[in-house]
């Protein structure tokens, strides 16, 4: 991952220049206008975000059956993306949805699952400041019943509500509209990449910093 | 289960090391008890001696290093091991709502003894066979202790750990705990016994170590003068 | 065997001291009755609920009374350090947890025996027309609660702050089963009892039920291991 970071940088930062350029080369769509440009940076949060939280639960997982700190170290970098990715869904979703459906907020799927899933990594976040020591542990499991839970949540909400476009409706957007879809969408993972990584690094960084006070109360 | 007949006769401490974030708890720990022994854990509060019991009771687990139940770690041991581990800690273990009875058979079932022997004899044992069916709310802090004590060692385990188990008690209800701690030694079992207590650890440890800030400071046999030599290596008491 | 000789001990001595008392019980009883009336004010307008209120504000009240019992049977367990000595037990570990969930499904069980037939007088609301279907769902609603909540409150037993930790906690991860019993039962409550729909989300829930104890009895172990 480390030599990788580099180019990982280069490559994200420079599909975040194009980005724009593309956004606004693609054609306007038909009923929403200009709008529906919203979906370039909405649709990409949470695709970042859903990686985020596959880390963090497979990195829960195992720091609560391994207890290796390397996982917990991913683990807590994960859940703050999660959480900052949510943010950003969760604002930009609002915005389009005042314009397209004329309300700021429908208890749809989509929107009350992803609003679940960032209660549920607060509350991992919450667990870790408050629960005093030990607490990791606590929090992984949050983590862990989040992720495995996810799918359901979303199955239960969808039943009981769907007003939002179905998921289906990616794959067939007209190549015009999904290629910068697509360019936005793999910025938004390298970003995710990239501020996961720093994240761990800092997160070891601080390991070792402990590491050494506590090196030097031996 | 195959360990029905784990036993032990030696404790190994071997380098443990466990720490909360930027807080050590226990730092290196190097630590030997066999049967017979009486082992004192002295130091004063926040010392280190409640996580090191709580290693030794598998209750807490090490970040570092490794505790050997005559050779063999804990994790190779399985549940079979917490079968010959008796803890009795400030806090009692017992039910305050239920009877003394009530609190003895319930444990007693949990370790799959039978439950009529062990509780009269627990009971006996407590001074407590009049009283058996009041509720343990209703002891006085003697009486509890020495119920507790004998929950503890219901199912005569190899290793017995106590953490701070004696305070706040008369020095008759000393006097009697230590006695009872001296026959288990007697009967071969490897007793560890942290308390910050002097009085109580003079004259009835068989060895002892002292640690402070999670680190030993010394573990050599008792001799007389604990008292002086505590306050060489930790301080005023 | 030992397994579930371990279990019923537990459940048997958490019975043994409840019924000493009956603390947990009528102060449970008494709060979930406070739940339905306060809800009440909320939701009844020009004498009448507004529509599948009634099916909310019973799951509300199993809910926030189910919290607070299992905060206040975990604390019977923190008070002497007990649940340390349970974990020393020889005994297979995930077994306690078994015992403690069952005791919380029958304290739950007894409080909705109590919050149907208030919720059902009070919103006239025709629970009573499908009984089986409605045992189903409170059956497979409580059970998913909690399997969730009785891990979570034994975890956090140990940790700081454990009064606010554990809703904070517990209300996220089980909003989908709340979801399944409020539909489930609001299903139940229309003009023509819509039996399909309320099937269905007791499948869900059974679902929901089998991953929430098959990971609390995966997770035990590791977690009350300090």
């Amino acid at each position: 991952m480390r030599k990788a970071f580099g180019p990982l940088v280069v490559v994200g930062a420079a599909l975040f220049v194009a980005a724009p350029y593309f956004i606004a080369q693609a054609p306007y769509e038909s009923t929403m206008g200009l709008i529906q440009k919203i979906m370039y940076y909405h649709v990409p949060s949470w695709i970042a975000q859903y990686c985020a939280i596959t880390v963090c639960g497979v990195a829960s997982a195992i720091y609560l059956f391994k207890s290796h700190p390397v996982a917990d170290r991913y683990a807590v970098s994960a859940a703050e993306l999660v959480v900052l990715f949510g943010l950003m869904g969760l604002i930009t979703g609002p915005l389009w949805a005042r314009k397209a459906w004329g309300v700021w907020w429908q208890w749809d799927v989509r929107l009350t699952s992803a609003l679940l899933m960032e209660l549920i990594f607060v509350a991992y976040l919450l667990v870790r400041q408050y629960g005093g020591p030990g607490s990791e542990k606590l929090a992984s499991a949050t983590a862990l019943f989040g992720t495995a839970t996810g799918p359901f949540v979303y199955k239960s909400v969808d039943i009981w509500r769907t007003v939002h476009p179905k998921t289906t409706v990616v794959p067939t957007l007209p190549s015009s509209l999904g290629a910068p879809l697509a360019l936005t969408s793999a910025a938004f993972v390298l970003l995710f990449v990239v501020l996961l990584t720093l994240r761990v690094n800092l997160a070891e960084r601080q390991a070792a910093l402990d590491e050494m006070y506590l090196a030097l109360e031996d | 289960m195959n360990d029905g007949h784990l036993d032990f006769d030696v404790v190994e401490v071997a380098d443990v090391s466990r720490h909360f974030g930027r807080r050590r708890a226990l730092s290196h720990i190097s630590l030997t008890a066999r049967a017979g022994d009486i082992v004192g854990l002295l130091g004063p509060n926040g010392a280190g001696k409640s996580t090191l019991i709580a290693v030794l009771a598998t209750l807490a687990a090490p970040n570092s290093g490794e505790v050997r139940y005559g050779n063999r770690p804990a994790r190779r041991l399985g549940p079979g091991l917490r079968d010959r581990i008796g803890l009795l800690a400030h806090e009692l273990h017992l039910y305050p709502e239920l009877s003394a009875r009530q609190n003895l058979r319930f444990f007693a079932q949990l370790y799959g003894l039978a439950t009529r022997g062990p509780v009269d004899r627990a009971l006996e044992a407590a001074g407590l066979s009049d009283r058996a069916d009041e509720v343990v709310s209703g002891f006085s802090r003697g009486m509890r202790q020495r119920l507790a004590l004998e929950r503890a060692l219901l199912h005569r385990p190899r290793l017995v750990l106590f953490d701070e188990p004696f305070t706040g008690l008369d020095d008759r209800a000393v006097g009697l705990a230590s006695d009872r701690l001296r026959r288990l030694a007697a009967d071969g079992a490897i007793v560890v016994l942290a308390t910050h207590d002097l009085d109580l650890a003079d004259g009835l440890v068989t060895r002892v170590a002292l640690i402070r800030d999670g680190r030993l400071l010394s573990d050599e046999p008792a001799s007389t003068g604990l008292r002086a030599r505590y306050r060489a290596l930790i301080g005023a008491t | 065997m030992t397994f579930l000789r371990t279990a019923w001990l537990v459940l048997r001595k958490d019975f043994a001291i409840e019924v000493r008392s009956w603390e947990i019980l009528t102060t449970t009883l008494f709060f979930a009755s406070s739940c339905v009336l306060v809800f009440a004010f909320a939701f009844v307008k020009e004498g009448r609920a507004v529509e599948d209120a009634a099916a909310g504000i019973l799951w509300i009240a199993i809910a926030f009374s189910g919290t607070l019992a299992l905060g206040r049977t975990f604390e019977r367990e923190r008070y002497g350090e007990t649940l340390r000595a349970l974990l020393l037990a020889p005994a297979p570990r995930p077994a306690l947890y078994v015992g403690k969930l069952l005791g919380m499904l029958a304290l739950l069980g007894i409080a909705e025996a109590l919050l149907v037939p208030m919720v059902a007088f009070l919103f006239q609301a025709a629970l009573f027309s499908r009984p089986l279907l409605l045992a189903g769902l409170l059956a497979g609603g409580t059970i998913g609660f909690a399997a969730v909540g009785t891990l979570f409150a034994a975890m956090l037993v140990r940790a700081r702050s454990r009064d606010v930790l554990l809703p904070i906690l517990l209300y996220p991860i089980t909003i989908p089963v709340i979801i399944a019993g409020v539909r489930g039962t609001a299903a139940l409550l229309a003009e023509i009892p819509d039996e399909a729909t309320a099937t269905m989300w007791i499948g869900i829930l059974v679902a929901f039920d089998t991953v929430f104890v098959t990971l609390a009895l995966w997770t035990f172990e590791p977690l009350m291991t300090e």
